[in-house]
């Protein structure tokens, strides 16, 4: 009977094909001929003015121009990891007792709660990043008032900086631009790593709690282990996220990059050498650098946090 | 001890506090000062997380004088009318750029949520050769970075007359992988697959299997990528940044950017506009978040 229905019903056995092509067409067109394109483009010199016809072939002299002789390149490399590390690394360590917390401490109010610390991951960077300019303004700012206020306080006081902090200085613009991103994605981590804990069996905890576990052992000996592929996969999205960064620091700094470019993330770097200097070519190799350092990068996550099968 | 208790009703429950000594007994009497220390962390960490979004509420209505004073206002004004006023003064084609937001994020939600369920319906309950192997692909096409393809992307773009039109904002990213992936979740757990099968013997058309029996019952997952979807369109910065080149076409992340950089930032114009522009997305957060964060992780979770 098989045979038959399917002599019968040939354009059923395409129908799968056709129904997953839609995706494939557009990634074709969209994806994946922009991305061998832009390989192609980083191994000539390209006046984009000039025309298609104007195409020189330089082979890795853009790249190697990249790696040695741009400055700011190397500026902007040296400040995506930094801000990469300085706000992902909290968002995850902060995320996971906030969700094993949340998940054990938290009755009627916990969605209340998750809602509040998602709702930065839902809204337009720029609008938030914009408010942000002026919450960290020198002399009016929220930020440094409420750092003010706290120079009274006993303990916390002896940290505080004696004046106001001047955030567009070279040594501030990233902090700031840190912390509005770890603003961003501490909600969006806390989910991820809440529905996780969501799944661990509740007789796993409890024989822990009947071994003699308290609260933090539970944490540490149970919960930690189980949380680890939620982990790899949250850290490895943040890592992908993080070495592009481009709204945050784009908007915080008005475009510029700020003072002495401290706030220039290597995306920001390969915008203005395609947009702002034309040369389509360098902007190539540039993007294409950045790819295999987050290629490595997530090549490293996989070592440290990745499934053994 | 019954373990059919589901694990998400949580009573605080009354567990031995974190002590310095891992093998000290429970303490009872220390109990509610660590836990209560822990409420307060958590409370001052969500506090902190809203705090931004009522600054930028109260700062729309206080003039660009007020806002630029110390302290900072921490109430309403009564300027709201005229920081709107200085809003479109600065951008004459705000009402626009609010009208290209909703049309191309309503546009990329719809086909999205058509050829993603058409896609994820495939992937999950029928069976062609190669099935593995092309969800795989269409899995590995979400770990590439955005940016890598940009500038090809805009060349592409002006080579097919698409420079400063929305539909390449539209097409490009009318059938995401992330669609798939929680189409195929959501459709491989919710359609059983009998029912394929008894649509297929009484004669019904593949496609008229998947408009028929399918769609109807996967409307929870499609309110989900929809909200997700419409999300991600409305905050798109980058390829409009790169595509729009005309103010009246603009969407309204590019529009709030234009307000910076000139002369006198007028902020509260600014925080105006953000407003309107977080508005939207702050009344369908607080209609659907809990659809919203429990779609969003039901996928992730299984892998």
């Amino acid at each position: 009977m098989k045979t038959n229905m399917s002599t019968w019903r040939q354009p059923r056995k395409w129908a799968p094909y056709l129904f997953v092509s839609p995706f494939f067409i557009l990634f074709g067109v969209f994806g994946l001929f922009p991305l061998v394109f832009s390989i192609y483009l980083s191994l000539h010199s390209w006046d984009p003015a000039a025309g298609l016809a104007a195409m020189e072939w330089v082979g890795f002299e853009n790249y190697l121009y990249a790696l040695q002789s741009d400055d700011w390149l190397r500026a902007s490399l040296y400040n995506t990891f930094w801000m990469a590390l300085v706000s992902g690394l909290p968002q995850h360590l902060v995320a996971m007792p906030l969700a094993y917390f949340l998940h054990s401490a938290f009755g009627r109010w916990r969605n209340a709660v998750v809602g509040a610390y998602f709702l930065p991951f839902i809204t337009s960077s720029v609008a938030i990043s914009l408010v942000f300019s002026t919450l960290f303004s020198r002399d009016f700012g929220v930020v440094n008032a409420v750092l003010a206020s706290l120079k009274d306080m006993p303990l916390l006081g002896a940290l505080m900086p004696a004046s106001n902090i001047d955030w567009a200085q070279p040594q501030y613009t990233k902090w700031m631009i840190s912390f509005v991103v770890f603003w961003r994605y501490v909600g969006w981590n806390v989910v991820l790593y809440l529905s996780a804990i969501q799944t661990i069996p509740k007789d796993v905890l409890e024989a822990a709690v009947m071994d003699g576990a308290n609260s933090w052992q539970k944490f540490v000996h149970v919960v930690l282990p189980l949380l680890k592929p939620m982990a790899f996969f949250a850290v490895t999205l943040t890592i992908i996220g993080n070495l592009q960064l481009f709204e945050e620091p784009f908007i915080l700094t008005n475009g510029t990059g700020g003072i002495d470019q401290a706030g220039k993330t290597a995306a920001m770097h390969m915008y203005s050498v395609a947009f702002t200097d034309g040369d389509f070519g360098t902007a190539s190799a540039i993007a294409w650098l950045l790819f295999m350092l987050i290629a490595a990068a997530t090549w490293f996550n996989n070592r440290l946090l990745g499934q053994r099968d | 001890m019954t373990l059919s208790t589901p694990l998400s009703t949580a009573h605080p429950s009354p567990e031995p506090t974190p002590t310095d000594a891992p093998d000290a007994a429970p303490v009872q009497k220390r109990l509610p000062l660590v836990l209560l220390l822990g409420y307060a962390v958590v409370l001052l960490g969500g506090l902190m997380m809203l705090a931004p979004f009522y600054f930028m509420f109260v700062f729309a209505t206080h003039t660009n004088s007020e806002i630029l004073s110390f302290p900072p206002p921490l109430w309403f004004g009564s300027a709201f009318l005229d920081n709107i006023t200085e809003l479109i003064k600065a951008l004459p084609y705000f009402w626009n750029n609010l009208g290209w937001s909703a049309y191309v994020a309503l546009a990329v939600t719809a086909l999205n949520l058509f050829f993603c369920s058409l896609a994820g319906y495939a992937f999950a309950l029928l069976d062609f050769r190669g099935r593995e192997r092309l969800f795989g692909a269409v899995m590995a096409t979400m770990l590439l970075p955005s940016f890598v393809g940009l500038v090809p992307t805009v060349l592409t773009m002006s080579w097919l007359g698409w420079m400063n039109e929305h539909r390449a904002l539209i097409v490009p990213g009318a059938c995401g992988a992330l669609g798939i992936f929680m189409m195929r979740q959501y459709i491989s757990s919710a359609v059983p697959k009998e029912l394929i099968e008894a649509a297929r013997m009484d004669g019904c058309s593949e496609f008229g299997i998947f408009l028929r029996i399918v769609w109807p019952l996967i409307t929870p997952a499609l309110g989900t990528l929809g909200l997700i979807t419409f999300i991600s369109s409305w905050n798109n910065f980058m390829g409009p940044l790169v595509i729009l080149r005309d103010m009246d076409r603009y969407t309204v992340p590019m529009a709030l950017r234009a307000l910076q950089g000139t002369g006198q930032t007028q902020w509260g114009a600014i925080c105006a506009g953000a407003a309107v522009a977080v508005v939207p997305l702050l009344l369908i957060f607080v209609m659907a978040s809990r659809r919203l964060i429990d779609g969003l992780t039901a996928g992730a979770v299984k892998s």
